[in-house]
């Protein structure tokens, strides 16, 4: 090899050309290589939000738009909207309940060396999160028919309970949507905590077992704790998806009516007004108070789960 | 172990990307005819629309080989369409030449500064031979902005086969009352229900409630919501009473356009059913075993003399302000709909009650087509039976979130639910002021 360094100094006179010295630079480089990013984080992101904050203090009409003030928003304040808040709460707490216990369990079952068709398993979780939803939807919506003949009354008929009108009452209807967000989010939540679960030392388990803790203490203690992080992002995400659930309750109900506005989330209730009664005001107003409410569970969340505190 | 993730994930990423690459371009579409004319775009909801533009520009093409056109049409489900449309008109660009607006949904349309075209020089020439509350409906000030297929005369259909087992005549059902009473024998005759209502849609309650004489409906006839008046509370107690009795029974998928009801309906589930005239092209189509065993009466009226149907429904076609090709779609849709042909087609193509009075009459009319298979041949004579009997409706701004909480709560929660029709319309008509 030879000696650098008495060429370096002749190099740095040479002039580069002015694209080079751009990504060069220490302060323009960075800029240049995250501005996609930030270019399509304006275009289909700040400018929607800015322009819908914008839009829910308007009255807009094709043609016609003029500033209401807070209007929209104590139009907001009915029955209906506090009904469609109810059920997407409802939806979130359980989804909650059901998507992140059993995945984890799950997860624990499938990274385990005894596992017998670890694989395959594997793969049949995963793969409803690969189908569509409306196509599942739509799927569901047969299964869960109101005719003697549909899939889930063939079940209950033959457990020796009465044929259900799966679609028409509350519980039964909230009950579905559970269903078929387990059925298809099992697989992705699966994925993270298997994606945490590789992570963990091996070492641990086994010191623990040198130590003679049981497989219960070794879950309890070790994996647990260590896949926290992983759960307050599943936690995060599951938090945020629960409340924008749309497309289920859309296609379920081959539209956005449901009876008695059993299956109303707050996305429907957007959807309703912005664009079903044409007042993109309202649903704009709508949609400023899905992001506040969201907002504001989601740093709840993480506040208690201690995400901001600093690590040691 | 990690080589599994990663050939996982890049198998999902695989899969996940030929789907999306399936799912573009949803929607059907047919070219009109093939050839080299003027593409004009079309969307509707509703294949039979689709199906009798096709045919319409086909003729229109042989007649006019110098303005040829070629009939771009889309079939999108109802909800899509319409929420397309508007998008797509509130932010100018987007949109189609022609689409179909359906009456529940135009007043959505009418509002601010409609983006669509007056149509006033192709309606005004003809209006003397239109039905004139037909076009009113789809009008803002002065202005005419849709043109329908129909009057959409609400109609009863009997299936004959279970009347007859009961020893029912039809002709002798003059009102709700009788039928009620008709009702019952047929229940206890043959164990089948003797109709079905709706739970979800508005076509059970909205023609009951509007062929109250008089000009109030849901909305009284200068525009307020006019729920708690006996025009609309009547109707109600009077299905809810037939629910309790089972001579009626909640229509199987909630409502009549439901592939459930279809089945049911055709497998004979239910006696009768009453739906507007432009009901018949879903029985030919969809229940093919009841030809030849369904029979059209007018329906029973509220009392003795009082009238006998309601114009129901209806779909007005509409020109885009952002077409390029007004005048040739103006042009085009003035033949398909206001042209004499074009309502006799309109007749026998769709089946539908066409919007010129001066054709009823006509011996076209008259012809044997898949309809008269159906029905028989006097399905006409029904109509001109109730002409003067069919009461208009309300429509306005106010109509979607009427129709909306009606689809939703309203006829859930008396119909399904049981509860008292004066405190739910009462409860809703003070939500809605």
């Amino acid at each position: 090899m030879t000696h650098p360094v008495p060429s370096t100094e002749r190099q740095t006179a040479v002039r580069y050309s002015p694209l080079r010295r751009l990504a060069y630079s220490k302060t323009a480089a960075p800029w240049l290589f995250v501005l996609p990013f930030i270019l399509s984080f304006a275009l289909f992101f700040a400018y929607p939000v800015l322009s819908a904050v914008n839009m829910s203090f308007q009255e807009v009409l094709p043609g016609q738009v003029r500033y209401i003030g807070l209007e929209n928003y104590r139009d907001l304040w009915n029955p209906t909207f506090r009904k469609a808040l109810m059920n997407s709460t409802e939806y979130t707490v359980f989804t909650l309940l059901v998507l992140i216990p059993l995945p984890l369990v799950l997860a624990v079952f499938l990274n385990s060396k005894l596992m017998v068709l670890r694989n395959f398993f594997r793969s049949t979780l995963f793969i409803p999160a690969l189908t569509s939803v409306v196509v599942a939807g739509t799927v569901f919506r047969l299964a869960f028919g109101e005719l003697e003949g549909s899939l889930m009354n063939t079940f209950v008929t033959a457990l020796g309970f009465e044929p259900q009108k799966w679609l028409r009452h509350e519980g039964l209807a909230m009950f579905t949507l559970i269903v078929l967000a387990t059925w298809r989010w099992m697989g992705i939540n699966i994925l993270y905590f298997l994606a945490g679960l590789q992570n963990i030392p091996r070492e641990l388990y086994e010191s623990a077992e040198i130590d003679g803790a049981t497989a219960w203490d070794r879950f309890i203690r070790i994996t647990l704790p260590l896949l926290k992080p992983i759960t307050i992002y599943v936690l995060t995400i599951s938090i945020y998806g629960g409340y924008a659930m749309f497309t289920e309750s859309y296609m379920l109900w081959a539209g956005n009516r449901s009876p008695n506005d059993i299956g109303l989330t707050i996305v429907g209730y957007l959807y309703r007004n912005g664009l079903e009664q044409n007042n993109l005001g309202l649903g704009s107003a709508v949609g400023i108070a899905l992001l506040i409410i969201t907002f504001t569970v989601t740093m709840i969340q993480l506040k208690l789960t201690g995400m901001f505190r600093r690590e040691d | 172990m990690k080589r599994h993730i990663t050939l996982l994930i890049t198998i999902i990423l695989m899969l996940s990307l030929a789907l999306a690459a399936c799912s573009g371009g949803g929607g059907k579409t047919g070219d009109g005819s093939s050839g080299d004319g003027t593409t004009l775009e079309f969307w509707t909801f509703n294949e039979l629309h689709e199906q009798f533009y096709r045919h319409m520009a086909e003729r229109w093409n042989e007649q006019n080989p110098d303005r040829k056109i070629t009939l771009k049409a889309n079939v999108y489900p109802y909800d899509d369409m319409h929420n397309k449309l508007l998008v797509a008109l509130q932010s100018g660009t987007g949109a189609p030449d022609l689409a179909d607006v359906e009456l529940n949904k135009f007043p959505n349309f009418l509002k601010g500064t409609p983006q669509l075209v007056a149509l006033n020089d192709i309606v005004e020439p003809e209006l003397d031979n239109l039905v004139k509350s037909r076009l009113d409906i789809y009008a803002k000030d002065g202005n005419y902005y849709g043109i329908d297929f129909h009057v959409g005369a609400s109609v009863i259909y009997y299936n004959k086969e279970l009347l007859d087992q009961a020893g029912v005549n039809p002709d002798n059902i003059k009102t709700w009352d009788d039928f009620a009473v008709a009702g019952k024998k047929v229940l206890e005759a043959t164990g089948k229900p003797m109709t079905t209502v709706e739970l979800n849609d508005m076509w059970s309650i909205w023609p009951q409630v509007a062929q109250a004489p008089g000009g109030d409906d849901l909305q009284t006839a200068d525009g307020k919501p006019n729920l708690t008046s006996d025009v609309v509370v009547k109707p109600l107690a009077f299905q809810q009473d037939l629910l309790k009795q089972g001579i009626a029974v909640p229509a199987p998928g909630g409502g009549h356009h439901a592939e459930e009801y279809y089945g049911f309906m055709n497998d004979g589930g239910a006696a009768s059913v009453w739906m507007p005239m432009w009901y018949m092209g879903r029985f030919t189509d969809y229940m093919p075993d009841l030809k030849g065993k369904i029979v059209i009466k007018p329906m029973p009226a509220w009392n003795t003399g009082e009238p006998r149907s309601a114009g129901m429904g209806g779909t007005g076609t509409v020109i885009t302000t952002t077409s390029k090709n007004q005048d040739l779609a103006k042009a085009f849709l003035a033949y398909a709909k206001l042209s004499r042909e074009g309502n006799i087609e309109i007749w026998k193509f769709l089946g539908f009650d066409p919007l010129r009075s001066d054709v009823w009459d006509s011996p076209e009319l008259r012809e044997p087509n898949k309809f008269t298979d159906y029905f028989g041949e006097d399905i006409f004579d029904v109509l001109l039976e109730v002409k003067d009997e069919i009461e208009g409706v309300v429509v306005n701004e106010q109509t979607p979130p009427i129709s909306d909480v009606f689809r939703t709560s309203v006829l859930v929660r008396i119909l399904q639910d049981g509860e008292d029709p004066v405190k739910v319309l009462e409860e809703t008509q003070a939500q809605l002021q």
